[in-house]
């Protein structure tokens, strides 16, 4: 049985402010299989993108950060890494894509230019030709019809829907083993959302790329993910299939916010209580998604 | 106001800053408790102690006529700080105004105004104030207005910047559809989101206004004697060198001291306010 | 009968950027009847912020008149048509003035107008906030002390401060979280029906247009494509594209999953 992709165990994280110590994630455990697509859902506040950048590395180095637990990336602890491994996995074998995809690609580079620096984390040696051949390469996939053209252009000068999928090619260029995805397509039209969702997920499916997908939007969580977890104020709530949680919403809070959801088939205005007590009711895990090494 | 102290006192800069104003300011106001000789500041005359060298109760020793240096520099922070204050109290109100109608209203305004602006900051500040004194008499309050004519672009392209900006904002899109007249969204809107960045830079300017004045009057346009300038005395001093080294010395390090504590606090007041450059 | 309230009659707006000319808004025309909540939506480039700029007098229109209570609209508007119809914004961060008091935000619009007289509006003030849900005494805090959702309400009861008829809703809840943007949602949908008002309310979410919008006008690249009520939109749309908007809104429930999947087959059976 080999290693999850991504293992979390009890990650607390606390923040250091002029006003004492802010708690922000009260020891949350996630797991990813290899090849499965995992969605944490929550609000704003919640600590879903904190999470994220902690897999990512990004947090640890912040002196103002107070982190402990355990991340577990292929069976290797990222938490007793180095500074500069965790650095080296980044891009290569982990790699995230951001909500807003003009503003995440450098204004006053080519995508060209973007392209060979990522391609280089993984070959330092690459040559122009080779990293725009693999560029290329990595456009078409993503159904870009003029991949040279695009090269060549400024982030600026394309539509959102092409800097999206400009950095979803980029962001699997290097074939990482796992996908950070931060609300991606929110800031899209619905219709360039619902295309670029259907080719990622065609593309992790063809490169079994794990999925960690970070999402406030249930209707995008259920058409994309396999399991869910939602997490409320820094602690998971419930944890379920997709099917499972649609169907079966036990937990307090995400009944709230299944409720909240406007329906397209009518029905009107929920009245909706936004911050009940219940919401902070102990974890509710459905069958079949024990945490690997979790007593049973 | 916890957040402001914590900034203040932890880094190390700040708090010398904080310091360094401190001793300027107190110098200034209680010259008349602290200085030995406070008549010193004067047209006195005691050739019985001149060109001292620094020993009780001469403490930076005396200049060529046998006055105390470190009473004259005391009163002498005195003047520089009046100066500071007084060109930033008429140059700020002119150049934020100015800057906040170029930015705000656009258009025809926006083209003069800026082009006027853009007039006197082409114009090497030195020089513009230099030729004004040339034309005036040197005193202090000529020296005052020249400094003042070359200071308020500063705050006009500052502020146009920051208007330029600001009035793509929500609250002022929603303040014109509310019906709110210009004057209104400029000065009770836009400008009060204006008022860390100039705050910081008044605290930064203050150094150089003291800066620039000392210059003025190191070339002999700025206060005449017997008022002491920190300027004059480095200028007097200079041809002394190194002889009778504190004439120079003392007054120069005075000034160091005014514009470096300045500089730090205005760097401090920007991490506070959370000011732009 | 109820009246008509505003009317669209052709339309355009043409920008300048450069030496190009950008048709934004193309020969639109409709009507939004008094104490009825018209959806407008559409993607990005679709003209939807375009005409509610135009509506709010930001910018008059190249071509065509919008008229209200049977008078055109002049391109410079004054107190009186600025008390008739406001405005709520998108992002609660940045509508209100992050240096002044909610009070005070809410007070300009009391000013502007003369309601009521000086000594009373900061007791109106108070009462605003309350009729939004939020405390009084919210009027003496500034916006970085409030949360998304308390200071949209600030937004909502800035917009009805003055009394006005007509208010153009630009998204007014997309930048909320899912729980707190039900509760505005409601906060909305009550008051209008309690006063009477009219809502022109954009928005590109399909699923918030079902259940608070009367009617739906469809538009896109700056043409309207199709206007209907909210029913008819939803269960038999004219057009492809509405069919196409409606099939790509992520949807939670197998209810909806079916009602998207029978739109759909219509488009590819009439293909």
């Amino acid at each position: 049985m080999t290693a999850p992709t991504l293992r979390i165990e009890d990650l607390v994280l606390k923040f250091r402010t002029y006003s004492g110590m802010v708690d922000v994630l009260h020891g949350i455990s996630l797991h990813i299989q290899k090849g499965e697509r995992v969605a944490l859902v929550g609000e704003s506040g919640s600590g879903k993108s904190v999470t994220a950048r902690i897999v990512l590395g990004l947090l640890q180095s912040l002196r103002t950060a107070r982190i402990s637990g355990h991340v577990d990336f292929e069976g290797r602890d990222l938490m007793a890494m180095h500074d500069a491994e965790r650095h080296r996995l980044r891009g290569t074998k982990m790699s995230m894509i951001f909500q807003d995809p003009t503003s995440s690609l450098n204004p006053v580079y080519t995508i060209a230019d973007q392209f060979r620096e990522v391609l280089s984390r993984a070959e330092p040696g690459l040559t122009e030709a080779a990293a725009r051949q693999k560029a290329v390469a990595a456009l078409t996939d993503v159904a870009i019809g003029e991949p040279e053209r695009v090269l060549d252009s400024y982030a600026f000068q394309l539509s959102g829907g092409m800097n999206q999928r400009v950095m979803i090619a980029m962001a699997l260029a290097n074939e990482p083993s796992l996908l950070i995805a931060d609300e991606p397509g929110t800031a899209l039209d619905v219709t360039v959302q619902a295309q670029t969702l259907r080719l990622m997920g065609e593309l992790v499916e063809k490169h079994h790329t794990s999925v960690l997908f970070i999402s406030h939007n249930l209707g995008v969580v259920r058409e994309f993910a396999d399991r869910v977890y939602v997490i409320y104020k820094g602690r998971i709530v419930e944890h379920a299939m997709t099917r499972d949680l649609f169907e079966n919403p036990r937990h307090a809070y995400t009944r709230a916010l299944m409720s909240a959801v406007p329906r397209i088939t009518g029905g009107g205005i929920p009245e909706i209580d936004d911050a009940s007590p219940d919401f902070l009711a102990p974890l509710i895990v459905h069958e079949g998604c024990a945490e690997p090494g979790a007593p049973v | 106001m916890k957040r402001t102290l914590t900034i203040l006192i932890r880094n190390p800069l700040s708090l010398l800053g904080l310091t360094l104003v401190a001793l300027v300011v107190l110098s200034a106001l209680f010259a008349d408790f602290i200085a030995p000789f406070p008549e010193h500041r004067g047209a006195v005359v005691d050739f019985a102690n001149f060109n001292r060298a620094p020993e009780w109760p001469y403490i930076f020793g005396t200049d060529l006529v046998g006055r105390d240096l470190f009473s004259r520099i005391l009163y002498a922070y005195r003047i520089s700080l009046l100066l500071g204050i007084v060109v930033l109290v008429i140059a700020v109100p002119i150049g934020v105004t100015i800057g906040l109608a170029a930015g705000y209203l656009g258009g025809w305004t926006e083209f003069v105004l800026m082009r006027v602006t853009d007039v006197f900051l082409s114009i090497p500040p030195l020089v513009l104030a230099m030729s004004m004194m040339g034309l005036l008499e040197p005193t202090l309050t000529n020296g005052m207005l020249a400094v003042t004519a070359m200071w308020w672009p500063w705050y006009t392209r500052l502020v146009y910047n920051l208007a330029r900006s600001e009035r793509e904002e929500g609250y002022v899109l929603a303040a014109e559809v509310i019906g709110a007249g210009k004057a209104h969204i400029m000065f009770r809107e836009i400008l009060p989101n204006c008022v860390p960045s100039i705050l910081t830079k008044m605290t930064l300017d203050l150094g150089f206004v003291i800066l620039i004045a000392s210059s003025l009057s190191f070339l002999g346009l700025g206060v005449q004697p017997p008022t002491p300038d920190l300027g004059s005395m480095v200028a007097d001093g200079s041809k002394y060198l190194p002889d009778s080294w504190w004439l120079t010395v003392f007054p120069g390090l005075a000034i160091l001291v005014a514009v470096f504590g300045f500089n730090l606090l205005g760097d401090a007041l920007r991490e506070i306010l959370g000011a732009e450059q | 009968m109820t009246q008509t309230l505003l009317s669209l009659r052709s339309v355009s707006k043409i920008f300048h950027v450069g030496t190009r000319e950008v048709r934004a808004v193309h020969d639109v025309s409709f009507g939004v009847a008094e104490g009825e909540c018209l959806a407008v939506v559409g993607e990005s480039g679709s003209g939807k912020s375009t005409i509610a700029n135009m509506v709010l007098g930001i910018y008059p229109q190249t071509l065509g008149e919008i008229v209200y209570r049977g008078n055109a609209l002049p391109a410079r508007r004054d107190l009186a048509h600025r008390r008739a119809i406001q405005l709520v914004q998108q992002n609660p961060l940045s509508s209100l003035n992050p240096k002044r008091t909610v009070g005070a935000s809410l007070r300009l619009a009391l000013d502007v107008h003369g309601i009521g007289d000086k000594a009373g509006r900061w007791d109106r003030v108070g009462q605003l906030l309350e009729e939004v849900g939020l405390p009084a005494d919210l009027r003496s805090r500034t916006p970085a002390a409030l949360s998304g959702g308390q200071r949209q309400r600030v937004a909502i009861a800035r917009a009805l401060a003055c009394h006005s008829d007509l208010v153009v809703l630009d998204e007014p809840t997309s930048a909320l979280d899912v729980l707190v943007q039900a509760r505005v949602l409601k906060l909305l949908d009550e008051l209008r029906k309690s006063r009477g008002l009219t809502y022109i309310f954009i928005t590109h979410d399909l699923s918030v247009v079902r259940n608070i919008a009367d009617r739906v006008a469809v538009f896109e690249k700056g043409r309207l494509v199709e206007i209907n009520s909210t029913d008819r939109i939803f269960t038999d749309p004219e057009s492809d594209y509405t069919r196409r908007l409606i099939g790509a809104v992520p949807v939670v429930t197998a209810e909806e999953q079916a009602l998207r999947d029978q739109l759909m087959e219509k488009e590819n059976a009439d293909a």
